[in-house]
């Protein structure tokens, strides 16, 4: 195969040539795109194989390079990380600021039911660093901070030897940092903290790591998927994107699907399949299912019916209330009990409480004990009311929305199990209770903050 | 047209005294825990004293007027 002629385009050339829709190369024509890489043997490409493929981002200036930002906003590429924000206006927020500036890739993935992070970092580490290059050509970052789960070995090896290859080669500078293994340690300011020397739990905001991040400079802080796909859009082009997904949610995701189904991994879908017939992709559910967890444990539970429904897009899951977030699917099998599942993942989140604001620490607490007296057939004649209470009392009062997630997996949960919550009130606690517990809920780490 | 103010409360700092639900229950209530949920309207010029009042008595310096901008 002869792709030389891809690799060492400098950007002068090619800029001075293309309009922002002309693209540098021949991306995937099918499915998958980002997942490439482990369709050939689950090993990480060398260099040289993954150059063959993708071109090499230009180097950095100190100024941004605004038609590379321009190739993003046409692609409409949304953060998968879980807040689905425009790409392009981030990019644009940072590269206005004055520089230099720095390019922090989020691979922290705390959330316990998403793996996607992980596995691109895994098996397609030169994508990854990519596309923090290309985002650090696009706002002008001298600096490009890599952070990885500390628990996350396989990754950190790989990526590891990634950065091995690339020694001596051009571009920001490349830093690898292991971040702490707690959930909260991924939102972005907390992230930026510990970069500052701090712990990585949040910090008040305004300002926002756009405005002053890491060592005070502009930072952009994104997801290791969303970067993926932003190194393929300016090789490829935004036409090549579009060609999968929605109009207004373009492109495709990586889904970690687990629970109950043959075949749990990560999948890489179109945005805007129908959640059924991903489902159906992976072999079926094992016996039907009783709900289906959207967005992970920072997500939105499902009812079987609108699982039925559901594509796997924010215009379809926003009337339910829920979102894609981070893209985890956790399906929970028919006779379960989705009370009993989400009070260990409550308790869970309580225990992941940076500890700093009231309202997290105490409701939170307060909370998982309510649902998980529910579950165990134990409640009083007020939980409900308290459980209700304690929801409006929590949400947006943290100084970061993990309370909110807590307070939105509660209520979604007491909805899509209501008849559930009604047979535990009256009945005590269902068979499904009896059961082992289906989602895989981490001990509560406890571990250091840096 | 008169500069508008809200009163914000910083929840990392707050350690739920509740000293400013006690000198401005107008618009400080507290939670189950003891910590203030402050209503979110601009606070009225009658109101501006008590508030600055509460701003200044908070022992951890949690509470503060922040100006609304007109433009948002």
């Amino acid at each position: 195969m002869s792709t030389s002629s891809v690799t060492g385009v400098s950007l002068r050339s090619r800029s001075a040539s293309r309009g922002v829709t002309q693209p540098i190369g021949a991306g995937p024509s099918g499915l998958p795109r980002l997942l490439c890489a482990l369709t050939g043997g689950a090993t990480s490409p060398h260099l040289d194989a993954h150059r063959a493929t993708y071109a090499a981002p230009p180097p950095p200036g100190r100024e941004p390079l605004h038609e590379l930002i321009d190739v993003i906003e046409h692609s409409g590429l949304q953060g998968r990380g879980g807040g689905g924000f425009p790409l392009a206006t981030k990019l644009r927020a940072v590269a206005a600021g004055k520089g230099p500036r720095v390019v922090v890739v989020n691979g922290s993935e705390g959330e316990p039911a998403s793996n996607k992070d992980k596995t691109l970092l895994t098996f397609a580490p030169h994508l990854v660093i990519d596309g923090a290059q290309w985002a650090a050509a696009a706002v002008g970052a001298t600096d490009i901070y890599i952070c990885v789960d500390r628990r996350a070995s396989g990754a950190l090896t790989n990526i590891r030897k990634a950065l091995e290859q690339r020694r001596g080669e051009g571009g920001a500078t490349l830093h690898l940092v292991t971040v702490p293994a707690r959930y909260v340690a991924g939102e972005e300011s907390a992230l930026v903290h510990l970069l500052n020397g701090g712990d990585a739990r949040p910090t008040r905001t305004p300002p926002r790591p756009f405005q002053s991040g890491v060592r005070r400079a502009p930072t952009l802080v994104s997801n290791v998927e969303t970067l993926c796909h932003a190194a393929q859009v300016e090789c490829f082009g935004p036409q090549w994107f579009r060609q999968f997904g929605l109009a207004d949610e373009p492109g495709t995701a990586l889904i970690t699907l687990s629970g109950s189904v043959e075949v749990p991994a990560v999948y890489e879908v179109p945005i805007g399949v129908r959640l059924s017939s991903m489902l159906a992709q992976a072999g079926g559910t094992q016996r039907g299912l009783a709900g289906v967890l959207v967005g992970g444990y920072y997500g939105t539970w499902l009812d079987a019916a609108q699982a039925g429904s559901a594509c796997l897009s924010n215009r379809s899951l926003r009337p339910l209330g829920a979102s894609l977030g981070c893209g985890a699917v956790v399906v929970l099998p028919a006779g379960a009990c989705g009370l009993r599942e989400t009070a260990r993942v409550l308790t869970w989140m309580a225990g992941e409480t940076a500890g700093q604001c009231g309202p997290c620490v105490h409701g939170l607490a307060a909370i998982a004990g309510a649902v998980s007296e529910l579950a165990a057939g134990r409640p009083d004649v007020d939980t409900l009311a308290r459980l209700q209470r304690w929801a409006g009392q929590v949400e947006g009062r943290g100084a970061c929305r993990f309370p909110d997630g807590a307070v939105r997996l509660l209520r979604s949960a007491m909805s899509a199990f209501a008849s559930d919550v009604a047979q535990h009130l009256q009945f005590g606690p269902c068979e499904g209770a009896q059961r082992p517990a289906v989602l895989h809920v981490p001990e509560s780490s406890g571990v250091p903050w840096r | 047209m008169a500069l508008r103010f809200r009163l914000v409360v910083d929840p990392i700092a707050c350690d739920g005294r509740g000293t400013c639900a006690e000198l401005f229950p107008e618009r400080v209530t507290l939670d189950d825990w003891g910590y203030p949920i402050i209503a979110g309207q601009p606070i009225d010029e009658e109101l501006l004293k008590l508030a600055r009042q509460a701003v200044k008595a908070c022992p951890v310096l949690a509470l503060r007027l922040e100006r609304i901008d007109p433009s948002r």
